[in-house]
C-alpha cells in the first residue's frame, strides 16, 4: 500500500463539521477549550457566530447543548472521548439520552492512538459506555471519507448519536465510487469462507491486511466493517457467521463492551458461534508512539493475522 | 394577580403536593412546599407561557435543576391548567405521565427533564444561550436546593452563564437550610450564597421566598438589569405551610401516613380561612 493518503479522522470530523455549516443553519459547535485538538477550530473559523468554546468544564457543555437541542439546535460537543464519554457519561445518560435530546457527540482521541499522552487520555470504554445508553446511535468510522459520511449522516438524522474520531493519521480505505454511507449498515469489504473478521474504525485497515496474509496461507476470510456499533447490522453479522462458522472481533477498544461484545450479544442470541475478540485486554494504555502501540498490542495487519491463525488451528 | 389572589394559588398548590406524594406514597413534600411561593409566581405572574401550547415557540424557559422537587412543579402547571389537578393524585403510579422527576417527554409544560442535580442549570443555560444567539426576548428561569450548590456543575454553568453576560437568565436558589443529612452548614456549608454568585459576576438578590413583594421586586429588578444573569437567593422555611413538616429535614424525601395527611390538609384548610379575611400578609 505504497502513497496511500493518510488522515486523522478528527481532521476529517473538524472539515465536515465546516462543510455541514451551510447546510444546517442550526448547527452549533461547543467545543472545551480543545479546539485546535479535536478540530472543531475549521469550524469556528468559518461559523464563529455558531462556535461556542464552554472551556474546560466537560458536564456544563453537556448539559449547555440539551438546552441548545429543547430550542431546536443541533449541537455538536467536542472533547477527548475520555471526557466526552467517560467524565460526561451521566450528563449524556440524563440531560441528553434520556429526554432523547438532538445532541451529537464528536469525541476525538479515542483509544491508545492518542499515544505519547499515556493511559490517562487513552479512552477504550467509551463505546461500551455509549452503547449501555437507550436510543444512543454509536459510529466509529475507519477513514476520512466514513468520518465525514457519518457527521453529514448525524446531523440528518434525529436523536443523540455518538461519534468516535481518532488523533492519529490513518489511511483512506474508502475511495471507491460505489462507497455509501448508511447508519446501521455494515460493509462487507471482501468475501470469504473460512472466517469472518469484523473491525470496526482504524482496524478495519488491520483486518483487510490480515485477510491478505490469510489468503497467503489458504485461508479465505471475510472482512466487515461494522462502522456503526449500534444500532447492529445484525444481518450482516448473522448470514457472514453462518457462511463462516467463525468470527473474529477487531477493535481499538477494551473487548469489553465495544464491538467483540455487540457481536457476541447477537451471536449469542441468534447463531452461536466461536468468536476470538481482539481489542484491549481489560488494561490501560500507556504512553508511546501511536503505531508502536498499535503493534505493541496486536492491533495492526500482523496482530490480526497471528491471532486469527491461533484462533482457526 | 394581587398579592392576595398568588397566596391563595399558592395554597392550593400546596394541597397539591401534599395530596399527591400522599397519594404516590414516596415523593419530596419539604422542597416542594419551600419553593411553592417560588412556583406560583413564576406560573401565575411572572412567565410568558400559554397552557393551550405548552410548546409555544418564544415562551418564557423553566428548568427545575432539584428536579425531586417535582411534586411542587406539577401543582403548579395542574392549577395553572396543563392538565388536570386530579391527575397529581397519579404522580410516581406505574404508567403516569407523572414521573417521580421531571420528564419532558412525558408531562405538558415541562421544557426540560431534571433530577440529576447540577444538571438542570446547565440546560437553563443553553436555552438562554440559544435565546441569545437567535435574538429572541424570551427569559429563562431555573430554581436549584441549596444543598445542591455543593454540586460542582453548578458552579461551571455560573461561571458560563456571567463569562457570557446571560441577562435573559434567572437562576434561583431555594436557601431552605436543609438537606437530606441535616443542615447545610453541618453537612458541607454553602454559605455565603449571595457572595459566591455575584464573584461568579451575576447580580444577587435576596429575598424572603414566602413573601410576593419581594419576589416581584426581584423579578422586576432582573429584568431591568441587562449584561449580566441574576441571582436569587430566597430564604425559605422547608415543609412550608405545613405544622409538622416546617423547619424537619426529616420531610425532605417521606410520604405523610393517612393522619399525617389529614392533619396536613387542616393545616392548609386553616391558612385558606385567614386568607378569605383577608390575608395575614
Amino acid at each position: 500500500m505504497a502513497d496511500v493518503k493518510k488522515i486523522a479522522t478528527r481532521e476529517s470530523y473538524g472539515n465536515a463539521l465546516a462543510e455541514c455549516g451551510k447546510d444546517f443553519p442550526n448547527l452549533v459547535v461547543l467545543d472545551a477549550d480543545l479546539a485546535g485538538a479535536t478540530k472543531t477550530g475549521t469550524f469556528k473559523k468559518a461559523f464563529p457566530d455558531r462556535f461556542i468554546d464552554c472551556g474546560i468544564a466537560e458536564c456544563n457543555m453537556t448539559g449547555i447543548a440539551a438546552g441548545l437541542a429543547t430550542c431546536g439546535k443541533i449541537p455538536f460537543i467536542s472533547s477527548f472521548a475520555m471526557f466526552a464519554a467517560g467524565r460526561n457519561f451521566e450528563q449524556v445518560r440524563n440531560s441528553i439520552g434520556y429526554p432523547r435530546l438532538n445532541v451529537k457527540i464528536g469525541a476525538t482521541h479515542a483509544g491508545i492512538t492518542v499515544g505519547e499522552d499515556g493511559a490517562t487520555h487513552q479512552c477504550n470504554e467509551d463505546v461500551a459506555l455509549m452503547r449501555t445508553i437507550p436510543g444512543m446511535t454509536v459510529i466509529v468510522p475507519s477513514d476520512d471519507i466514513e468520518a465525514k459520511a457519518a457527521v453529514r449522516a448525524a446531523l440528518e438524522m434525529e436523536g443523540p448519536v455518538y461519534l468516535r474520531f481518532g488523533r492519529a493519521a490513518v489511511p483512506v480505505i474508502n475511495e471507491r465510487d460505489d462507497y455509501k454511507f448508511e447508519i446501521g449498515k455494515g460493509v462487507l469489504l471482501r468475501e470469504g469462507k473460512d472466517v469472518t473478521i469484523i473491525a470496526s474504525g482504524i482496524c478495519v485497515e488491520s483486518a483487510l491486511g490480515a485477510a491478505e496474509k490469510l489468503a497467503a496461507d489458504g485461508i479465505d476470510a471475510e472482512v466487515i466493517n461494522i462502522h456503526t456499533i449500534k444500532p447492529l447490522d445484525e444481518e450482516l453479522v448473522l448470514a457472514s457467521a453462518k457462511k463462516t462458522g467463525k468470527v473474529v472481533t477487531v477493535e481499538e477498544h477494551s473487548v469489553i463492551g465495544g464491538l467483540g461484545s455487540a457481536v457476541c450479544d447477537v451471536l449469542a442470541e441468534k447463531a452461536p458461534t466461536k468468536v476470538c475478540k481482539i481489542g484491549v485486554y481489560d488494561r490501560f494504555g500507556e504512553s508511546g508512539p501511536a503505531a508502536a502501540l498499535v503493534e505493541k498490542y496486536g492491533l495492526d495487519a500482523q496482530g490480526v493475522y497471528a491471532k486469527t491463525k491461533e484462533f482457526l488451528a | 394577580m394581587t398579592n392576595l389572589e398568588l397566596q391563595k394559588t399558592a395554597n392550593e398548590v400546596r394541597k397539591g403536593i401534599v395530596t399527591a406524594v400522599h397519594s404516590a406514597k414516596a415523593g419530596h413534600p419539604g422542597g416542594s412546599l419551600s419553593a411553592a411561593d417560588m412556583f406560583t409566581y413564576l406560573y401565575f405572574e411572572e412567565m410568558n407561557i400559554d397552557p393551550a401550547d405548552p410548546k409555544k415557540a418564544d415562551r418564557d424557559r423553566f428548568v427545575l435543576s432539584k428536579g425531586h422537587t417535582a411534586p411542587g412543579y406539577y401543582s403548579a402547571l395542574a392549577n395553572r391548567g396543563y392538565f388536570p389537578v386530579e391527575d397529581l393524585k397519579t404522580l410516581r403510579h406505574l404508567g403516569s405521565y407523572l414521573q417521580g422527576h421531571p420528564c419532558m417527554q412525558e408531562t405538558p409544560g415541562v421544557d426540560m427533564s431534571s433530577g440529576s442535580l447540577g444538571q438542570g442549570i446547565s440546560a437553563a443555560v443553553g436555552m438562554a444561550m440559544a435565546g441569545k444567539l437567535d435574538q429572541k426576548d424570551y427569559r429563562v428561569y431555573t430554581l436549584l436546593g441549596d444543598g445542591e450548590i455543593q454540586e460542582g456543575q453548578v458552579w461551571e454553568a455560573a461561571m458560563f452563564a456571567g463569562a457570557n453576560k446571560l441577562d435573559n437568565l434567572v437562576v434561583i436558589v431555594d436557601n431552605n437550610g436543609l438537606q437530606i443529612d441535616g443542615r447545610v452548614e453541618d453537612v458541607c456549608s454553602v454559605y455565603p450564597i449571595d457572595k459566591k454568585f455575584e464573584a461568579f459576576n451575576f447580580q444577587t438578590i435576596n429575598v424572603d421566598g414566602h413573601n410576593f413583594d419581594e419576589i416581584r421586586a426581584a423579578m422586576e429588578k432582573a429584568k431591568a438589569t441587562k449584561g449580566m444573569p441574576t441571582a436569587i437567593v430566597m430564604k425559605t422555611v422547608k415543609g412550608k405551610g405545613v405544622s409538622f413538616m416546617e423547619d424537619n429535614a426529616g420531610w425532605h424525601g417521606k410520604a405523610p401516613n393517612d393522619d399525617e395527611y389529614a392533619t396536613a390538609m387542616a393545616d392548609l384548610a386553616k391558612i385558606d380561612e385567614e386568607l378569605a379575611k383577608g390575608g395575614n400578609a
